[in-house]
């Protein structure tokens, strides 16, 4: 994944530092909490949310059994259309391809060169941005969020609104310092007002589709039926993006399939309800390969696996391939509210990064096995989820391997690993209790007891006592 | 089970390939396949899904569809108007003038008698020789619709004839689209699927441009068109009362 986040700290303290920044909490809160109550409103509006829910499930499913099946299918309908399909394993051979690509166009030969992108979860995974500066190519976000992020030279803190963690005067302050390194200046006399700002955007980013030769995008569904591909968003920066261009270069995580152009109405019903708490997002543009007179002459499509295919591999993980990055999880995540987004170290935040990332990127960096324990396990995530991903089973699925595999020291749940901490400040304690444990191992409750024991259900087992004492496990597996 | 810690090769190990059908790329290809196949191996397939959903969440009854129709284009700031067809000259005359629109842009196969009450200069696109630049010197667009949809108050653009290109109703500031009440408007979403072509370029509009980025205050209008006007063209009878203008100012 992106090198942006190398050295972040491990969860709790990267937590313990947002949860100091008040300016921070107060915006999250404010924001999580508005989208969270209109979101119940729009779910409300539909008496079947439950059987669309499950649909929704049900589809990505199946399609994940057969996957192979379906990406052939797909390859086999883009290309039909018009389009070049190209499949990268990992985040670097992705960003060649399209370093590569945009390169072959010719785009910028005589000067700069520059694409305009919509924004996109997969690119930012990937670090495509980076990747292309290296390679001379600027990569201009167009998403209002993401153009204040990237003019604040910033990290994204939540899928839909990633510059939550901004209010209007620091956004002014950005435009009118940062703007006129890249373009069009802001405005004279900018104020703060959201109206005024997003013209402030309009003005700076109008002059970058017009002329923009390349545009690069991700997708929120590709279905294998037809080979078509769905952006769905609000700005029409997307819009842009997709259809001003010559060249279209479309960057997707293969778990994004549906199998038939009729699966759509399930998730054209459940995502802008779970994402934006609308019952249908502003614009959503669909397209299949390429179209004479009518859109950009060459479609390029990255099929990424980037670790994908190892979560695949895990039975109760794969789940979390599932998700249509609707960011409904992180909106009731008593956590997220308080860490916010940048403590979890990735381009995917809360209850779904806490269960995505360690299975992409693995556990082997301290933020990523700390990850799994950025819960509560409350299961509001599970809740809301339009897919039904059992986030709260996932985590403690993942306790378990960041267990076996001897991650540094965070075998247990929260409130047991500062326990732990404690315990092996103090060896004697750690000697004696981690021996009683394991010799009464078989007698131990499945279910918790102690802290945190009201929020389990009765159907999340606690993961089991490891059958040697913990000390001496550690010792073993520590370096 | 795979570690949860799978080492990740470098870029050393992967290819600089761009086209599917060289050799490097075939291998990855077969690479993802492969490890697809292997995460698969013993799994059985997944029953396909059960459509337990329903099909519209309205009674199938046209004055109520189109009323809804109305209601929820209104109340995502869309400006909704309803007329009949041989008023349809002069209200399009009335809101090229009101935004003071001193051209229009024109889809191949709009019907001329739309323009017909109205002297702005017509910008007509056979051939899609309109520019971007040209297009963003272009006041307004109007155009027809493939669909709409009552339920999440949308219009649905296929490119076909009186729509025209994409980035004709995406650049000009102002757009008015024309839907016909008698046979463009469905309730819901999976009544909207099996009516669509999905080789065609396909736009889903639901109201005009909007952003919450700034501390989640609504802004409408940021890239699309700011003003987004719909007239939904109805028979004598089916005025009813909400005839007339409304919708966000
Ligand atoms: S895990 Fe579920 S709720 Fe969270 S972003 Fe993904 S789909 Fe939405």
């Amino acid at each position: 994944m992106s090198g942006t986040y190398l050295g972040m700290p491990a969860f709790p303290k990267a937590a313990h530092e947002a949860v100091r920044n008040d300016t921070l909490r107060a915006n999250l809160r404010h924001a999580t909490h508005t989208i969270r109550d209109k979101r119940a409103v729009a779910v409300a509006e539909l008496d079947d949310w439950t059987e669309l829910r499950e649909a929704g499930k049900q589809i990505k499913d199946h399609t994940l059994s057969r996957l192979d099946h379906y990406l052939v299918q797909l390859e086999e309908s883009v290309t039909a259309a018009g389009g070049t399909v190209h499949w990268a394993a990992y985040a670097d051979e992705a960003n060649r391809i399209v370093a590569d690509l945009v390169k072959a166009t010719g785009e910028g030969d005589t000067g700069k060169r520059e694409v305009v992108k919509v924004k996109s979860m997969a690119t930012q995974e990937i670090g495509l941005n980076e990747a292309l500066e290296a390679e001379g190519i600027a990569a201009y976000e167009t998403d209002l969020a993401e153009l204040i992020v990237q003019l604040g030279e910033d990290r994204p803190s939540h899928i839909l609104v990633p510059a939550i963690h901004r209010n209007r005067g620091e956004i002014r302050d950005i435009f009118r310092s940062e703007m006129e390194k890249w373009g069009r200046a802001a405005p004279e006399g900018l104020t703060d007002s959201p109206a005024e700002l997003a013209e402030a955007a309009r003005l700076h980013l109008r002059e970058k589709f017009l002329r923009a030769k390349v545009g690069i995008s991700g997708a929120n569904f590709m279905v294998a039926e037809t080979g078509t591909m769905v952006v769905v968003e609000s700005e029409g920066n997307g819009r842009m993006c997709l259809t001003l261009p010559e060249t279209l270069i479309s960057v997707v995580g293969i778990e994004k399939i549906v199998p038939t152009w009729r699966d759509l109405e399930v998730f054209l019903q459940t995502l802008p309800r779970s994402s934006t708490a609308e019952r249908m997002n502003p614009y959503t543009s669909m397209w299949t390969g390429t179209t004479d007179a009518d859109g950009p002459e060459a479609f390029h499509l990255v099929l990424i696996d980037n670790g994908r295919t190892d979560t695949l591999a895990d039975e109760v993980g794969r789940q979390a391939l599932r998700c249509i990055r609707c960011s409904a999880c992180l909106n009731v995540c008593p956590v997220y509210e308080r860490a916010g987004g940048h403590a979890y170290g990735s381009v995917y935040p809360g209850p779904i990064g806490a269960i995505l990332t360690p299975q992409l990127r693995g556990t082997a960096s301290e933020i990523d096995a700390s990850l799994p324990y950025a819960s509560s396990l409350c299961g509001a995530c599970y809740d809301v989820c339009p897919v039904a991903i059992d986030i709260p089973e996932v985590l403690v699925h993942l306790r378990e391997k960041v267990a076996e595999h001897g991650g540094p020291g965070h075998r247990l749940e929260k409130a047991a690993i500062k326990a732990a901490g404690w315990v092996l400040d103090h060896p004697g304690v750690l000697a004696a209790g981690e021996r009683v444990a394991a010799k009464t191992r078989r007698l131990h409750p499945k279910k918790l007891r102690g802290p945190g024991a009201s929020q389990w259900t009765d159907s999340r087992d606690l993961p089991e006592m490891p059958a040697e004492p913990f000390r001496d496990w550690w010792k073993k597996n520590r370096t | 089970m795979t570690s949860p810690s799978t080492p990740r090769p470098t870029s050393s190990s992967t290819s600089s390939s761009t086209s599917s059908s060289t050799p490097s790329s075939l291998s990855s290809r077969e690479r993802i396949l492969g490890r697809v196949r292997a995460a698969l191996a013993d799994e059985p397939t997944a029953p396909h899904p059960a459509r337990g959903y329903l099909t519209s969440h309205t009674p199938d009854d046209p004055t109520v569809i189109l009323d809804l129709l109305h209601e929820n284009l209104a109340d995502y700031r869309a400006l909704v108007h309803r007329a009949e067809e041989s008023e349809l000259p002069s209200l399009v005359a009335d809101l090229l003038a009101k935004h003071g629109a001193a051209s229009v842009a024109v889809p191949p196969g709009l019907p001329a008698s739309w323009l017909s009450g109205t002297t702005v200069e017509r910008r007509h696109d056979e051939g899609a020789t309109l520019t971007p630049y040209d297009l963003d010197a272009t006041d307004a667009v109007i155009t027809g619709c493939a669909l709409a949809v009552a339920e999440t108050g949308t219009i649905i653009l296929d490119g076909g004839p009186g729509q025209g290109r994409r980035a004709l109703t995406l650049v000009p500031d102002v757009h008015i689209c024309v839907v016909r009440a008698a046979d463009q408007i469905v309730a819901s979403v999976p009544q909207a699927m099996p009516r669509l072509d999905p080789t065609r370029p396909l736009t889903w509009i639901s109201g005009p441009s909007a952003t919450s980025d700034i501390e989640l205050d609504r802004v409408e209008g940021v890239h699309g068109p700011r003003t987004l006007h719909v007239v939904l063209i109805t028979e004598a009878s089916a005025r009813g009362e909400r005839g007339g203008t409304t919708g966000g100012a």
